[in-house]
């Protein structure tokens, strides 16, 4: 049912466990429908310096969020949000048709948090005197 | 490479026993004529099924001519549940059936339904129970049938089947059992249960996969569905499964034996021990089903804050066979339609496992799938954001 390299981030995934101190942080998901990612995201000069995820979810979500970090990482923020669910896809050898969503979270999970810490940069901007 | 192997999902499907296969073995090649002709090997074919169906008649305390043989559990839901409600249709439209029922009978129930049938579907209780009281309003002047599964296959209940036989048999209300679970596993009479129909598996109870039988009262009328040359009594057209038959026969022989000897009594101590640790080891993790009222191998549990196709695949990697009622291990996005009808919320329903042990686990298999199971819940909580927000 699962590729091997699903199995493989899935049975031993990267870049997992919460930040301290991110910069940007991304939820996405429903605890009812089954699957919630959470990406951190810390960033330097425009560009993903470090990053990790909490998911609660099934085997094809946890593979796709570990491999989304991976892909992003040491990316432009711009470069990070041009990376597709289709691009996680392709890079996972695959998943089963009713896993797709899976591979849309992770596309969402890296969007929010970039969005958050663009947010969080713009008010921190305006707060300034 | 892992410490060990543990099946632990008998409820799916269990293994053929040796002695089983032994008996069928011959009835492939060697004795493979048809049951219907008059000749010798004919006849030999006809005395195997006839003696098989003497061995399942005496697993529930029914006589040889009242037990049919299908082609498998579901096909006998079907025949008991379509046979009665159109041989009946004259008497009434409505037929009552549980919100827990396995797919066989709630589908035939919709079934039933878009041929012009009313259907009312009873609620169970947290445990899963029906309540008998829901029953009893439920009949209605017109109501012909009552469907009420022994055993729960996801979550282990045992339903009072006894007490709704009897207020179905004082009405005069035909009573169907999916005792697909139970049988082989429990005793029981249905004579002294006031069973009407009961379904029965044979892979269920270390028999072979493709042949059910149901159980039909002496008197009690039913159509057909398969129609053709009127093998089994006109109730199941269709050259006998001779081999799968004999099978069936010999995993009965096995069945009461085991019923008798104290195999089930140590099944229960397992299963404790099981839901006891698992229960007390692991926070959050919670038994589905009423404790005591359950099926001797099942113990289903409730994980919090995790996924259970997840867990499984865990499991899998250490040598583990479970199963689970999420929505990532159904193909759908709802998780069970058993444990949500028992009220249990989304979020946790999704976190379901079930173990179900068999003839051969041993007391080291419940350490070692317990230990497997903690550890692996840890594992994936560190990774869980829902776990480490938890109220």
């Amino acid at each position: 049912m699962y590729t091997e390299k699903v199995m493989e981030l899935f049975m031993n995934p990267k870049n997992a466990g919460r930040m301290e101190d991110p910069d940007g942080v991304g939820e996405v998901g429903n605890p009812r429908c089954g699957d919630i990612m959470k990406i951190y995201i810390k960033v330097k000069d425009d560009r993903i310096v470090d990053i990790s995820f909490e998911t609660f979810g099934c085997a094809s979500a946890i593979a796709s969020s570990s491999m989304v970090t991976e892909m992003v990482k040491g990316l432009t923020l711009d470069e990070a949000l041009a990376i597709s669910n289709k691009d996680v896809v392709n890079a996972l050898g695959g998943l089963p048709p009713q896993k797709i969503h899976c591979s849309l979270l992770a596309e969402e999970g890296i969007q929010a948090a970039i969005e958050d810490y663009r947010a969080k940069r713009k008010a921190g901007v305006e707060a300034k005197p | 490479m892992t410490e060990r192997y543990v099946y632990m999902d008998h409820s799916a499907t269990t293994a053929v026993d040796r002695s089983v296969l032994e008996a069928m073995l011959p009835y492939f090649s060697e004795e493979f004529g048809n049951p219907n002709s008059l000749h010798m090997w004919g006849r030999k074919a006809r005395k195997a099924v006839n003696e098989a169906r003497e061995k399942v008649a005496a697993l529930v305390g029914a006589d040889a001519a009242e037990i049919i043989f299908t082609g498998g559990g579901s096909e006998a839901d079907n025949l008991a549940i379509k046979g009665a409600a159109f041989t009946r249709r004259d008497k009434g439209r409505h037929v009552i059936t549980t919100a827990i029922e396995h797919h066989a009978v709630i589908d035939a129930f919709h079934w039933l339904e878009d041929q012009g049938f009313e259907v009312t579907i009873l609620p169970v209780d947290e445990k899963a129970m029906v309540r008998i009281s829901d029953l009893e309003s439920a009949i209605r002047p017109d109501t012909i049938l009552v469907s009420m599964m022994f055993a729960n296959n996801e979550v282990g209940t045992v339903q009072p089947v006894a007490e709704a036989a009897k207020i179905c048999n004082e009405r005069g209300i035909l009573f169907h059992v999916d005792g697909v679970q139970a049988a082989g596993h429990m005793p029981f009479n249905v004579r002294d249960m006031g069973i009407d129909m009961l379904t029965m598996s044979a892979h269920k109870m270390y028999g072979p996969k493709g042949v059910g039988g149901l159980y039909i009262r002496n008197g009690v009328k039913i159509e057909p569905i398969v129609h053709g040359g009127g093998q089994e009594r006109g109730l199941r057209s269709g050259t006998e499964n001779t081999a799968g038959i004999v099978g069936f026969g010999a995993a009965a022989d096995l069945a009461l034996r085991r019923l008798g000897d104290g195999s089930i009594e140590e099944e229960v101590r397992l299963r404790d021990l099981l839901i006891d640790s698992v229960t007390s080891s692991i926070e959050d993790a919670y038994l589905t089903g009423h404790r005591t009222e359950r099926l001797p191998f099942h113990a289903s549990f409730c994980i919090g804050s995790l996924e259970g196709e997840s867990m499984l695949l865990r499991l899998d990697a250490a040598g583990i066979g479970a199963s689970s009622g999420s929505a990532c291990t159904s193909g759908s996005l709802e998780p069970s339609y058993v444990l949500l009808a028992m009220g249990i919320t989304h979020e946790l329903a999704h976190g379901s496992l079930r173990f179900s042990l068999g003839k051969d686990t041993a007391r080291e298999d419940i350490v070692y799938v317990a230990e497997k199971l903690k550890k692996i819940v840890a594992d994936l909580r560190a990774l869980s954001p829902l776990w480490e927000n938890r109220g």
